[in-house]
């Protein structure tokens, strides 16, 4: 069976957006109806966070949720259950994202064939990094069909670019700015220079930026230089939702974004 | 063997640079540049020019009579508490902020536990006019005040960290973040032989001049430049590493690295990476680990903030499984027996980090012509209030 991944970007090219919330946040039990949730809402896809201990590359909010969720008792066998079935109600592609000790604990190979037996499409592990990753682990992703999604920054240099590009798969992670996640940033706040060079380059692997994505307006204004946006931190604050029920926030969240007025 | 680093950054199997996309740029140009920096003309020049007139190298290797004594059998301390500000941290932060001077960099930050690499940091930072940034774990701020008011008077802003159990773990984090959000004017001076490739490597070779001096301070002494042993606290590992570095290859020296222990390494309350440890990832290298099933890191304790790490350097990872070096542990009550001993029989108020290595020292058979060597990585200024509240004076 074709990825999912690939399947969303043949038929969509632009204004895909992805949600990132962390797996056992609110509640230990969250994870299978959130997801069900924002595909109902009008998400692309999702990423589901493996929460971890300690989230070098996370700003206050998902490490927040990640403590949070570990203190629930969220582990990644765990999240493996609660994914077991996703797919008897969830068609949008699924990707996980989280730290690689975790991953390396519970054993690349397995990981990675658990992820195709529930219909994982693909993995972002920030600390794994690409050297690593193509001498170690490639063969073992491709064998079970899953996606190792690569990040590119503003620090990254153009032939940089091109070579995780050549080793791309499902879609290159554009990170907006330098920083850690969360920071949340005004439309005029974005590196136009570093899209535009992006854009202009022609990737072969569709693209989408996150980090410090939060609205309507500055979802917008990344999906002129990409395929679609992703949206972690701001979507993990709606989660604290006060009055609403669950579904209603994350309804009026996506809407907000997608949809507004 | 080798025990060297290797091309790939890596001791056998342990090392590497784990690190997300976001510090690419930085450790890449710290890659390319660190060895031919170091091993320039300029570099050399002034950095043993400082380590002599501002360091106050090299640091004397002192033989311990009436501990001698007391153990029967030779014993020196290479006396690494009487660098300025107090430890053996002041050899790397002075290195350190010289290559981020030859890199561009006018920003530094740093992690620190007991405040002694934040000492060494801020006191650089001044030395060469840079602005400093030390982060902190706020249980750390509490417990090494005298530190963090040094810290603060050097002009060294320090920022407390809430998260995890606020010790030196949480404030690697981060720094680690500070980095990934100021990656062009910042340089990152990590205190410890921990992080990703180059640095476990970088600052060996700064902390290296302990046993090159120790080893012509032995040779005038006795006549031999090969102790029995030499013993060193291991948290990170820095000051154990240096003072290992140019005996690895004289297999007749037995290396012992001592680890803090805690309340007991069958507690949960301990800092033994090595014995409840397993390998994984943290901190973008491939170590020796206290984590759970889940890979989740684990919290460690110890009475001493410099030692209180989930992880070691991923040389010291190396030594341990090669069985090259051997690594004990050191309970909390052992280690302030350890200091008060040194304190009475010598007058010397050790920092609880080194009374780990002297505590060692009763866990060894110690053969009356034997030489062994303990490196004193710090005083015991610091560590006051609990020296005083343990023994009520």
């Amino acid at each position: 069976m074709d990825n999912r991944i690939n399947t969303l970007f043949r038929q969509k090219k632009e204004n895909i957006l992805t949600i990132y919330f962390t797996a056992g946040y609110p509640s230990l039990d969250d994870t299978a109806f959130i997801i069900e949730q924002l595909e109902q809402a009008g998400a692309g896809m999702v990423e589901v966070g493996i929460p971890f201990s300690d989230p070098t590359a996370d700003g206050s909010v998902i490490q927040q949720s990640s403590h949070q969720a570990l203190e629930n008792g969220m582990s990644l066998e765990l999240l493996f259950k609660q994914l077991e079935n996703i797919r008897d109600k969830v068609n949008i592609p699924l990707v996980l994202m989280g730290y690689f000790n975790p991953v390396l604990q519970y054993g690349v190979e397995e990981f990675c064939k658990k992820c195709h037996e529930v219909g994982i499409d693909g993995v972002i592990l920030p600390d794994l990094p690409l050297h690593e990753y193509q001498e170690n682990y490639q063969l073992i992703f491709e064998k079970y069909n899953v996606h190792n999604v690569l990040l590119i920054t503003p620090q990254t240099s153009v032939e940089r670019v091109k070579l995780i590009d050549s080793v791309s798969t499902g879609f290159i992670y554009m990170v907006s700015s330098s920083s850690t996640t969360g920071k949340n940033q005004k439309v005029e706040d974005f590196q136009k220079g570093y899209f535009e060079k992006i854009k202009e380059l022609g990737l072969k692997t569709p693209t989408l930026i996150g980090f410090g994505i939060s609205n309507n307006p500055t979802f917008m204004n990344a999906c002129q230089y990409a395929n679609g946006a992703i949206i972690g931190s701001a979507f993990i604050k709606a989660l604290q939702y006060g009055d609403l029920t669950l579904e209603q926030a994350i309804s009026n969240y996506i809407k907000g974004v997608i949809n507004p007025g | 063997m080798t025990y060297q680093v290797d091309k790939k950054g890596y001791y056998g199997e342990f090392g590497g640079a784990w690190i997300p996309e976001m510090m690419y740029a930085n450790i890449e140009e710290l890659k390319v540049k660190y060895l031919g920096i170091i091993h320039s003309y300029t570099f050399q020049n002034e950095f043993t020019q400082l380590l002599k007139d501002y360091v106050g190298r090299p640091s004397p290797l002192y033989y311990a009579t009436r501990l001698s004594e007391h153990y029967g059998s030779h014993i020196y301390l290479k006396r690494e508490d009487l660098n300025h500000t107090g430890s053996h941290k002041l050899n790397n932060t002075i290195g350190q902020i010289l290559m981020a001077q030859k890199l561009g960099k006018t920003r530094i930050i740093a992690e620190t536990g007991a405040g002694q690499h934040g000492l060494a940091t801020a006191t650089v930072c001044a030395l060469k006019g840079l602005k400093c940034v030390v982060y902190m774990g706020a249980l750390d701020v509490g417990r090494q005040a005298p530190n963090v008011k040094k810290m603060k008077m050097l002009g060294a802003e320090v920022i407390p960290v809430h998260s995890g159990n606020k010790t030196l773990k949480d404030a690697t984090n981060e720094a680690m973040r500070d980095w990934i959000n100021n990656p062009v004017d910042t340089h990152y001076i990590i205190g410890s032989v921990v992080g990703p490739h180059p640095y476990p490597d970088m600052v060996a070779i700064f902390q290296s001049v302990i046993s090159k001096e120790m080893k012509s301070q032995l040779k005038a002494q006795t006549s031999n430049e090969l102790p029995t042993r030499i013993l060193a606290c291991v948290g990170g590992g820095s000051n154990a590493a240096g003072a290992f570095y140019h005996y690895l290859d004289d297999q007749a020296v037995e290396l012992i690295g001592v680890e803090a222990a805690g309340k007991g390494i069958d507690t949960h309350e301990t800092a033994a990476t090595l014995t409840v440890g397993s390998p994984g990832v943290l901190h973008a290298s491939k170590t020796m680990l206290m984590q759970n099933a889940d890979g989740q890191i684990t919290e460690p304790y110890s009475i001493s903030a410099g030692l209180d790490y989930p992880g070691i350097g991923p040389m010291h990872a190396h030594l341990f499984k090669s069985g090259r070096a051997k690594y004990l542990s050191a309970t909390d009550e052992e280690v302030l027996q350890a200091a008060l001993l040194l304190t009475q029989k010598e007058g010397i108020i050790p920092a609880l980090e080194s009374a780990h290595a002297l505590a060692a020292l009763n866990q060894l058979t110690l053969l009356p012509e034997e030489t062994t060597v303990v490196n004193l990585s710090g005083r015991g200024d610091k560590d006051m209030q609990t020296y005083l509240d343990h023994f009520g004076y």
